[in-house]
């Protein structure tokens, strides 16, 4: 490997360490603010341990969530010193503001882990709220940042000079309002089934566990709506992507000649020499239609652009496909759940819904990882789409293997302790369900 | 107006940098006392020091990144030279700041026993000194006028301006101020427990007169080290600074001698303020000593305007909050904090 595949995989590296505790980072604040504004209203005491717990595993969470993207901020700097040059003036400012954001939220998280009991519990809740809110503008604001590089606009090139600088017009480029709702949908995804996968599988063990099958209600509640609402908004980005990056379109679907009424192929083996896709399971006309809305459409193949436009077909294919996979399993769990809901009227605890979502509690963050894999390897080999390759954009440095390894090592590290620590927040949460504590509110009636 | 907008805007990134300092730099500092605690209340002072530091540490330390999201919105050029040139001892201080934060918050959750806090103490105290280091170190390489930049590369490789016993020596100065500070807020942290408010005062003394061979260091090697600085150092407004800086230094010294811990607090912080508005003076206008500037590496005006306009509305929203997290947690009996409301 190079020192461009390097730093190419370090930022890959850090930035898909980075996305996970991102997205819980806006996803669990929602769930202690929804958790703690149950127990305002309904004085239930188990509401607020469950916040207090949440809030335990999300102190941990957040704050590698925020050494990890200090990092990314400086290795846009050390990694690609040429594209901060030239986008620094025009999409800076969606980065100031994020700042602002992630002030907003590490002050009132500050206060909301330590500030029980200092304020009222209106307050305390309050700030859970603002945590919750500025969590989910720090990602909108980043992610107007990225899809700026996938649509750039706000500024012209006269003479190699950038010139006509509008960073507004950059900011609200075409391509950020599909990713921002897909990206913000997506962290609630991820979080719901999460937490729901950690609190089914003690509700398997513990049937009667008030704490757990409160948890996983409330999980199960913001997982259920955000999947649907994230399947129509894949389907509104995959109709954005067809228009403004149409090479990005073609290799997720690892389609080679233009064709009307193009089948959606699902899986198989793209072959870039003989320009077939082998092996896959193709659904006719699902592609026009996912494309354009039309089963008779024409969809663009990657036949039509230079060759040293293409990105990694193969990558990006299975990446589309997995993503679209996962959320299509995710779709069948929560129609489920709905379903069991509806006709009980209470918490469905079927043992085997409760498996399957026990077993579907990494799907949402694979969707993501996957997901960003289709929108960056995708626009390769521009790192600025249409604009700035990758590889000009790189820094002159040398012996970028020395920083890739300590970082994938620290992050390896890192995910070791956390799994390990997280672990047994789990298990102490588990006793807590059977502790005395828990045990007592048994004896109050319902609804108190 | 173009130059006076890059002017303003470089003069928040220095308010930016002092307010870093003052309060992730004391946070720093705190974990360099963890390491050096000693005596008989050796565990309450560690966990004073853990109290005064959990709630505020993640908010204290976005203010580095918002100098460096001002950096590259605002001097792109100099953002894209300097994390060239500088790329080792950056790398450095980033895997610092991860391994502070991240066993900071692993020691809190995994204190099942002393041997397993014990060894997350140190892994958080050991890069509570390792980042200041580096990150004094890298001050001093842009200072160092050794840097060159010409049409828009570096030419002076990877290793100019940093690997100078000048730059190691604003290294120490950087532990040292940063100690020094954490001590000097201990003294009002632990309002209430005389004892331990005496531990920290000692040391806060210990550092404080510390700090003077090591400027005096850092002066003289800047001679050679950083001549631009250094004859920076002989402008006009140099002697008032200079005066300034040697009052709040010994009112901090007195006020601790006296237990007057106030007092203290304030002088400390004035001290580390008035250090870097010198230095901050004695670079300008160079971003990057000597090729890259204000003027050279700013952005177009749209960009300054519009960063200025976020700036000014971001501080409305984030004082009032900034107060209202400092007086929850840092309002002591006979203490008001600094940070007013
Ligand atoms: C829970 C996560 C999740 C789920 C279930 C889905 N996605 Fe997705 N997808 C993401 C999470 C995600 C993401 C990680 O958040 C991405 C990366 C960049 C972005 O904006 O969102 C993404 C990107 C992304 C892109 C590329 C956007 C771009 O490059 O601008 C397309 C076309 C789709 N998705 C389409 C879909 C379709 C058709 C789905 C199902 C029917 C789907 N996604 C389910
Ligand atoms: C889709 C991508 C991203 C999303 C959704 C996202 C979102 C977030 C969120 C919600 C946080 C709060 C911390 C947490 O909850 O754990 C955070 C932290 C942070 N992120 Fe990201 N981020 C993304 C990518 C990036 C990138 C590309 C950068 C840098 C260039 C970055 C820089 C930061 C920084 C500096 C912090 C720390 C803030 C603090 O100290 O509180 N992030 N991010
Ligand atoms: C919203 C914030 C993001 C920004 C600003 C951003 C920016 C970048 C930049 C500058 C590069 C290097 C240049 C390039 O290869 O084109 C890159 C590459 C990459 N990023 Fe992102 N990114 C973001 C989010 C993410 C996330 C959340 C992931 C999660 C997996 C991700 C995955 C990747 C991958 C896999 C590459 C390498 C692509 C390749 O070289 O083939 N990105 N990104």
């Amino acid at each position: 490997m190079n020192d461009f595949l390097f730093a190419r995989s370090q930022m890959a590296m850090s930035l898909a360490f980075h996305i996970i505790f991102a997205a819980l980072g806006v996803g669990m604040p929602l769930l202690m603010a929804i958790s703690e504004g149950l127990y305002l209203r309904t004085g239930r005491p188990i509401y607020l341990d469950l916040s207090k717990r949440w809030a335990k595993g999300t102190a941990i969470l957040f704050a590698v969530g925020a050494v990890s993207g200090t990092v990314l901020s400086f290795e846009l700097g050390l990694l690609w010193p040429q594209f901060m040059e030239f986008a620094g003036p025009i999409i800076g400012m969606p980065f100031s503001l994020e700042g602002f954001a992630f002030f907003t939220e590490a002050i009132f998280l500050g206060i909301y882990l330590y500030g029980w009991g200092r304020i009222s519990p209106f307050r305390h809740w309050l700030a859970g709220v603002l945590v919750a809110l500025s969590g989910a503008l720090s990602a909108v604001f980043v992610v107007t940042a990225n899809a700026w590089m996938n649509a750039p606009t706000g500024f012209e090139i006269v003479n190699g000079q950038v010139v006509n600088v509008d960073p507004i017009a950059a900011m609200l480029n075409r391509a950020s309002f599909h990713q921002v709702i897909h990206m913000t949908l997506a962290a609630y995804v991820a979080t719901g089934f999460a937490v729901a996968a950690v609190h089914a599988y003690f509700v398997l063990k513990h049937k009667d566990s008030h704490f757990h099958r409160a948890a996983l209600s409330i999980a199960l509640i913001m997982a259920c709506i955000s999947i649907p609402l994230q399947l129509l908004s894949g389907d509104h980005s995959a109709k954005a992507v067809a228009e403004l990056q149409p090479v990005k379109f073609a290799a997720m679907e690892s389609l080679y000649q233009s064709e009307t009424g193009a089948p959606l192929a699902v899986g198989g083996i793209a072959n870039d020499k003989t320009m077939e896709l082998q092996y896959a399971l193709k659904i006719p006309y699902g592609l026009s239609f996912l494309a354009h809305g039309d089963p008779f459409a024409k969809v663009t193949g990657l036949a039509e652009f230079p060759r040293d436009e293409w990105p990694n077909t193969q990558v990006v294919h299975w990446a589309f496909d997995i993503m679209v996979g996962s959320g299509m399993v995710m779709l069948a769990l929560a129609l489920w759940a709905g379903w069991l809901w509806w006709r009980k009227r209470s918490l469905p605890d079927n043992r085997w819904l409760l498996r399957g979502l026990v077993a579907a509690g990494p799907l949402g963050f694979l969707a993501i990882e996957t997901g960003w894999v289709v929108t960056e390897v995708g626009r390769q080999p521009w790192i600025i789409y249409g604009v700035l390759r990758t590889a000009d954009a790189v820094t002159p440095m040398t012996g970028l293997v020395t920083p890739f390894v300590t970082f994938t090592l620290l992050y390896i590290f890192l995910s070791i302790v956390l799994v390990f620590l997280l672990r047994r927040q789990f298990l102490e949460t588990a006793e807590s369900g059977q502790s005395p504590k828990v045990g007592e509110l048994k004896k109050l009636p319902e609804g108190h | 107006m173009t130059t006076s907008l890059e002017l303003i805007i470089a003069a928040i990134m220095v308010i930016a940098l002092m307010l870093y300092a003052l309060l992730a730099g004391a946070d720093f500092g705190g974990g360099m006392w963890d390491l050096l605690a000693f005596g008989p209340r050796t565990r309450q002072q560690r966990e004073a020091i853990a109290d005064a530091i959990a709630p505020v540490w993640e908010a204290n330390h976005v203010w580095l990144i918002l100098v460096i999201v001002m950096l590259f919105t605002a001097f792109p050029r100099a953002f894209a030279m300097i994390m060239t040139a500088l790329h080792i001892p950056i790398t450095v201080v980033l895997v610092g700041i991860v391994l502070r934060g991240s066993a900071f918050v692993f020691r809190k959750y995994d204190a099942q026993d002393d041997a397993t806090h014990r060894r997350w103490s140190l892994l958080f105290s050991i890069s509570s000194f390792l980042t200041p280091l580096f990150l004094g170190i890298t001050l001093g390489g842009l200072a160092s006028g050794t840097i060159r930049v010409e049409h828009g590369v570096v030419t002076s490789g990877f290793f100019a301006g940093w690997t100078t016993p000048f730059a190691f020596a604003c290294g120490l100065f950087a532990q040292g101020l940063f100690a020094f500070l954490a001590a000097a807020y201990m003294t009002v942290e632990t309002n209430g427990d005389r004892l331990l408010q005496a531990d920290f005062r000692w040391r806060a003394l210990f550092s404080g007169l510390s700090l003077a061979p090591a400027a005096a260091l850092v002066f003289g090697l800047a001679r050679h080290g950083a001549p631009q600085i250094f004859a920076g150092l002989t402008d006009w407004w140099a002697p008032g600074l200079l005066i300034a800086t040697s009052v709040a230094a010994v009112t901090a010294l007195v006020a601790l001698w006296f237990w007057r811990f106030q007092l203290a607090r304030i002088a400390a912080a004035a001290q580390v303020m008035l250090i870097l508005a010198g230095w901050a003076l004695a670079q300008y206008p160079a971003l990057l000593v000597p090729d890259i500037t204000l003027q050279n590496s700013g952005a177009p005006e749209v960009t300054l305007r519009l960063l200025l306009n976020t700036l000014i509305v971001g501080a409305l929203v984030l004082f009032p909050a900034l107060g209202y997290l400092f007086v929850i947690f840092k309002r002591s009996s006979d203490a008001k904090p600094f940070i007013k409301t």
